[in-house]
């Protein structure tokens, strides 16, 4: 029991969890943002690892790490595209697509890499984001570390919780878009096009899908390694769904379960005895439990999956 | 520009479009070929002669295309009836362990091998279906989505399989490397070349693909199974119970895939590790809509893609573009793929 009480008053571990939410904050607003205006976008694993590694490779190149942000950010909205093009206009089927997306990203930014560094055996490193000092509020004792000690990443990605939050609620944009996802007919008969709304926000949903890639090479850890986003985007489509599609309830659901993650991390290194792959579980049987647990009162949006074809019912 | 559905598809165009799909694929991943710096003609033909150009490339060729066969179909399956079975690789992994846990009982290693290749087969399906059966009771019971509950399993499963191999399945000869316990001789499948990895698993994989073809046209369940596909509500209206169906489906889905593992063990490797499958589950997906779930169309697609994967390694060798062209490849031929369907059932008008 004291084992347990002392992971939970460190410092350390309350200063861990936005850092391994982070990447499931920004996620789980780019899976809502697209679930919300109709589409499912199960391209996110895929489009995370691109953006994981073209984000890397652009500072490794040489450039900023803001500009490795954007250049994933830009990524992911291209292969948002794709997928938009595919399932929008064409309404292909949005299941084979997402997936096709997400082996066509994963297996792309494997090759670019292997390219970029076809003999290291070690993944070359990058000096990734730092913890921002900001003055007097960083001093406090505990608060300071856990909320104030933060990358800059970070900041963007509660500050983006807000942004979508106020965007869909308080703006006509964010009705168009909610009811797009609801009944895209209705939209139609009002004069917006919900072909190009849809395109759109999936464009902006896959971009916040590459930013949450790159904050992994470029903040969390400093390389790039095939295989390294390791299911976070399918628990990102799950965390959706724990959230209710609203922006708050997925900040949420990311620090709760950040919080897990960090727990059994820490447990991990002073419980004897248990093998530690069933830790390494505790994630992905969380995000089945939250499914199972939300699945009825999940209210789904109505056009979730429903292809729009004008004149057609 | 908009899309009119077709009224019928034109015979030839149902032939032409998974061509033009394959070879639209093939040279977008030519441009990337050439963008390494290497000549796409090349390559193209390297990947050709290394998937066939010696026996050593036909027969790796056909023992790769095995798994795949059954992943494929696994799919396939499934995807009919719209059940969206994402968790392949889980179920391969899971397949193969129940192999391996098998032949550890005395009674079974010691039969005879017929009765130890079929007792071990048996296991491997039940093991695969049994993995599938949790997410799609899951769907029934609750309305929790398959494909995220799947996908996740495949995390926990291949987790599982480590704890197994570093924990109770564990090879005490094996320095350092975990890997399981190898199986018992008795449980080993025929070769059928001489000087091969070729293996008795291909003419069963081939044979399931025929048999799922007959179940498929020719049963109540196989109509039931693609009306429940095609629109369940009025598929439940005409009496099709649907709970029953889908767990069928599922049954005989988690069972190709937990075949795929066991036949891919009793084949080739004899053991298990967790990079047994190099996404073999995964594929199965990519294969399933190459073929548009076809059973028979399954073993060409899986044909394709064991040829890219085999090939790629050779040219990789000779030129030094990364074989992970041969990954690219297949994702974008499903893609093409999807979009070549498409102007097959509709028609473009400006």
């Amino acid at each position: 029991m004291s084992v347990v009480l002392d992971i939970l008053s460190s410092v350390g571990m309350w200063e861990a969890i936005l850092r391994i939410a982070t990447p499931f904050i920004l996620g789980t607003l780019g899976v809502l943002l697209c679930e919300r205006v109709g589409v499912l976008n199960l391209g996110i694993e895929g489009i995370m690892t691109f953006g994981a590694m073209i984000g890397w490779l652009t500072v490794y190149m040489g450039a900023g790490l803001w500009a490795g942000l954007l250049v994933a950010a830009l990524c992911g909205a291209m292969f948002g595209l794709l997928h938009a093009l595919l399932t929008v206009p064409l309404g292909l089927n949005q299941h084979v697509t997402g997936l096709g997306i997400t082996l066509f990203a994963s297996s792309f930014s494997y090759y670019i890499f292997r390219l970029a560094v076809p003999t290291a055996t070690s993944p070359p490193t990058v000096e990734p984001f730092r913890a921002l000092e900001v003055p007097v509020l960083s001093d406090i004792p505990f608060l300071g570390p856990v909320l104030f000690n933060q990358t800059a990443p970070t900041c963007l990605a509660l500050g983006l919780v807000l942004v979508i939050a106020w965007v869909l609620y308080r703006t006509p944009l964010g009705l168009a878009i909610r009811m797009t996802g609801e009944n895209p007919h209705a939209v139609d008969a009002q004069g917006i096009d919900p072909i190009w709304l849809r395109i759109g926000t999936i464009m902006a949903g896959s971009a916040l899908m590459g930013l949450a890639g790159a904050f992994l090479t470029l903040a969390a850890f400093n390389s790039f390694f095939p295989t390294m986003v390791q299911g976070r985007g399918w628990i990102c489509i799950a965390l959706v769904v724990f959230a209710l599609w609203r922006p708050g309830r997925a900040l949420l659901g990311a620090v709760l379960f950040a919080f897990f993650d960090a727990f059994q991390l820490r447990l991990q290194t002073v419980v004897d005895g248990v093998p530690y792959q069933l830790f390494l579980m505790l994630p992905y049987v969380l995000s089945i439990l939250a499914l199972v647990v939300m699945a009825r009162r999940a209210r789904v949006p109505q056009a979730l999956m429903v292809p729009y074809r004008r004149g057609e019912r | 520009m908009r899309f009119e559905r077709r009224e019928q598809t034109p015979a030839a165009l149902t032939v032409l479009a998974p061509l033009a799909a394959i070879l639209t694929a093939l040279l977008m991943a030519g441009i990337l070929i050439a963008i390494a710096g290497a000549n796409p003609v090349q390559a193209y033909w390297l990947i050709l002669d290394g998937a066939f150009g010696s026996r050593l490339g036909i027969t790796e060729t056909l023992t790769r295309a095995t798994p795949l066969i059954l992943t494929g179909l696994a799919a396939a399956v499934a995807f009919r009836a719209k059940l969206w079975n994402i968790g392949g690789e889980g179920q391969f992994y899971l397949g193969a362990l129940a192999v391996s846990a098998f032949g550890l009982i005395p009674a079974i290693a010691g039969a005879p091998a017929i009765v130890t290749i079929i007792a071990c087969l048996i296991a491997g399906a039940v093991a695969g279906a049994l993995l599938l059966l949790v997410p799609v009771a899951l769907k029934l019971r609750f309305g929790v989505d398959e494909v995220v509950t799947t996908l996740l399993l495949n995390f926990i499963v291949i987790l599982f399989v480590s704890m197994m191999i570093e924990g109770p399945l564990r090879d005490p000869l094996a320095f350092g490397w975990p890997q399981s316990v190898p199986i018992p001789d008795s449980a080993s499948l025929p070769r059928l070349l001489e000087r091969s990895r070729l293996h008795a698993g291909l003419l069963i994989a081939v044979a399931l693909a025929v048999a799922i073809w007959w179940i498929q046209t020719r049963t109540v369940f196989g109509l039931r199974a693609r009306a429940t596909g095609l629109n369940a509500r009025a598929a439940a209206f005409a009496g099709v119970p649907l709970g029953r169906t889908l767990m069928l489906v599922a049954a005989m889905s988690g069972g190709l895939a937990g075949l795929a593992g066991a036949i891919e063990v009793m084949g080739v490797k004899g053991y298990v590790t967790t990079d047994l499958s190099p996404n073999y589950g995964y594929s199965g997906i990519v294969i399933a809509m190459l073929a548009n779930r076809h059973p028979i169309g399954v073993i060409a697609a899986a044909l394709f893609t064991a040829v890219m994967f085999v090939g790629a390694d050779s040219m990789s060798r000779a030129l030094g573009i990364p074989s992970y062209i041969a990954d690219v490849t297949v994702a974008l031929s499903l893609l093409t793929m999807l979009v070549a369907i498409f102007l097959t059932q509709y028609r473009v008008r400006p």
